[in-house]
């Protein structure tokens, strides 16, 4: 329990320092935001009157309590080029990235448990022995990349998907989530071949234990061995890595998003930062590492849930 | 330290050394002018004339992918000096002389790394705007943690070891005794984060020049020949996948060399 609240602490100092340093950036940036949004109309008095109106004469600090503040009551600001509320440039966008995030998360998960096992239940055959480079390999891959690679060959060349054509929810929800599991295989690919590795060595490592040679002794076959004993052991490890990963997984969304036309935050952070719209780029910016950091901090949580021994160190 | 015979370190060592080889011929010679465009050559598949292909101007896909991947590996050999230089400062000082300075940085540190490199490149690329240094300079921030991290833990292990102590006692300076003696006791443990520092730039720079956020035309770079292949995926799939390929090999290169030094694998 005392663990648990000094975690708890260190995730609010976390997430308020995260914040803070995002708004300091976003505030040393040169230039000023009045000359964007006034545009054409801009005259010296103008934008004198537009800065008082938006606070932007307070001191640094005063402005990053009065912006926290209203972040944490859902008011996230003004969008520079849409000139609309931040909340209302981001609606839609969160699911879409939520969805696809969860969908990749899932698919690293059933991709690199079952292919991990068998790695080691065939590691003298052919079948081991090749997928360990392979796996090797498809660690390299960049997820852009796969994304491109799956895009020539289901989109261009096998038609299962229209690239660039992203059907939304609202239209039809399974066809949604089909357009979204290319992404999502592209995202979760090299993420599974490094979960695989972790996996095989985890599994290989438990295998030198003492009660292994009890279980082989007691007549269990190898596989009987990694499929009792060993499996649930070797687990640990990874279950971490995995709640770790969701991190991962979303800052791979900003960039597969980009590839497949996907309207997510992913993509939208990356026009608003070539636009220079900078309180929809925070917000996001904002969002994104809370969701990271809260991940972090459950994954460290969950880890001394199931392994007492962790809690002892 | 170096085990010569490990298998990953030899593949990766292997790659490493053939990408550089192509790398240093490239900046004399290559087979076509990577800007000369040709009107009556668009888009040829790869054939005997053009190992790799031409692009959409009619230009060498070989001669721009060496191009492109000799600038990316520039980029991310500088990043990388630059995260290296700093974390050896920063890490060595906290390292050695420990105190309040070295717990604050420390703590932010651990706050900075909680970020996902992505996410951190974009926010400082929209702080710098982009362009070729710029991204070298962003890069370089970001690894700067990940080196005083390693740094400081290295210092602080081998302060407590005899030789330290010795040098101590025949009087040398604690500046000479961090950086003359100490520091290059600590390069082996340090060979392993390079190379993985080398994987995370190439790929850092590729995603974020493929995001239209680093390098800017007319520089070459490969994320951004990757962004410029994927409009013409239909017509010449070879373009994107020769550049692709180029990424894999330098990551896949830096990877296993990183693996073979005793390092622990990318996360």
């Amino acid at each position: 329990m005392q663990y648990v609240l000094k975690k708890t602490g260190v995730l609010i100092a976390t997430l308020l320092l995260v914040s803070l340093f995002a708004f300091l950036a976003f505030e040393i940036i040169p230039g000023d935001p009045t000359t964007m949004l006034l545009g054409s109309d801009y005259t010296p008095e103008r934008a004198e009157a537009l800065r008082e109106s938006m606070g932007l004469n307070r001191n640094v600090f005063v402005r990053y309590l009065s912006w926290l503040g209203a972040f944490l009551c859902g008011d996230m600001g003004t969008s520079y080029s849409y000139a609309m509320p931040v909340h209302e440039v981001l609606r839609g966008k969160v699911g879409v990235t939520a969805v696809l995030s969860v969908m990749s998360w899932v698919l690293v998960t059933a991709l690199s448990l079952p292919l991990g096992v068998a790695l080691v239940r065939y590691q003298s055959k052919p079948f081991g022995k090749i997928g360990v480079s392979v796996n090797q390999i498809l660690m390299a891959v960049p997820p852009f990349f796969l994304g491109i690679l799956l895009t020539y060959l289901f989109g261009l060349l096998l038609k299962v998907f229209t690239p660039g054509k992203f059907i939304p929810f609202e239209q039809s929800v399974p066809r949604c989530l089909g357009y979204l599991f290319f992404p999502a295989l592209a995202i979760s690919i090299p993420k599974a071949a490094k979960t695989v590795k972790l996996l095989r060595s985890a599994i290989l490592s438990e295998m030198k234990r003492d009660y292994v040679l009890t279980a082989y002794s007691h007549g269990n076959s190898r596989w009987m061995v990694i499929k009792h004993h060993v499996f649930r052991n070797a687990l640990l490890p990874v279950v971490t890595y995995l709640a770790m990963s969701l991190a991962d997984i979303v800052a791979s969304s900003i960039i597969v998003e980009q590839v497949f036309v996907v309207p997510g935050l992913g993509r939208l952070l990356v026009a608003s930062i070539s636009n220079r719209d900078y309180p929809v780029a925070l917000c996001i910016v904002v969002m994104i590492a809370s969701v990271v950091v809260v991940m972090n901090y459950l994954a460290d949580i969950l880890t001394q849930t199931i392994d007492p021994r962790v809690r002892l160190s | 330290m170096i085990n010569i015979k490990d298998r990953n370190f030899r593949i990766g060592a292997g790659i490493t050394l053939v990408m550089l080889l192509i790398i240093l011929i490239g900046l004399i010679w290559t087979p076509y002018d990577p800007n000369a465009m040709n009107a009556a050559e668009k888009m040829t598949a790869p054939g005997l004339r053009h190992p790799l292909g031409t692009d959409n101007f009619g230009r060498d896909i070989f001669s721009r992918v060496v191009q492109g991947t000799g600038a990316t590996f520039l980029i991310a050999l500088c990043s990388v000096s630059i995260g290296l230089l700093v974390g050896l400062l920063v890490g060595g000082l906290t390292g050695y002389y420990g105190g309040w300075i070295d717990e604050v940085l420390m703590r932010l540190n651990d706050s900075i790394t909680a970020f996902p490199s992505l996410l951190l490149a974009l926010v400082l690329i929209a702080v710098f705007h982009t362009g070729k240094y710029n991204i070298i300079l962003a890069l370089g921030i970001i690894f700067i943690p990940t080196f005083a991290r390693i740094v400081r833990m290295e210092v602080a292990r081998q302060k407590s070891l005899d030789y330290v102590a010795n040098a101590k006692l025949m009087g040398v300076k604690s500046m000479r005794i961090l950086f003359v003696h100490i520091m290059p006791n600590i390069l082996p443990v340090l060979l392993s984060t390079i190379a993985i520092g080398f994987n995370n730039a190439v790929l850092a720079e590729a995603s974020m020049s493929y995001l239209g956020l680093g390098v800017q035309p007319p520089d070459p770079s490969l994320g951004r020949m990757l962004n410029e292949a994927q409009a013409y995926l239909s017509r010449a799939p070879w373009y994107a996948l020769s550049v692709g390929l180029a990424i894999i090999l330098l990551v896949l290169g830096f990877g296993l060399l990183s693996e073979g030094l005793g390092g622990e694998s990318h996360a």
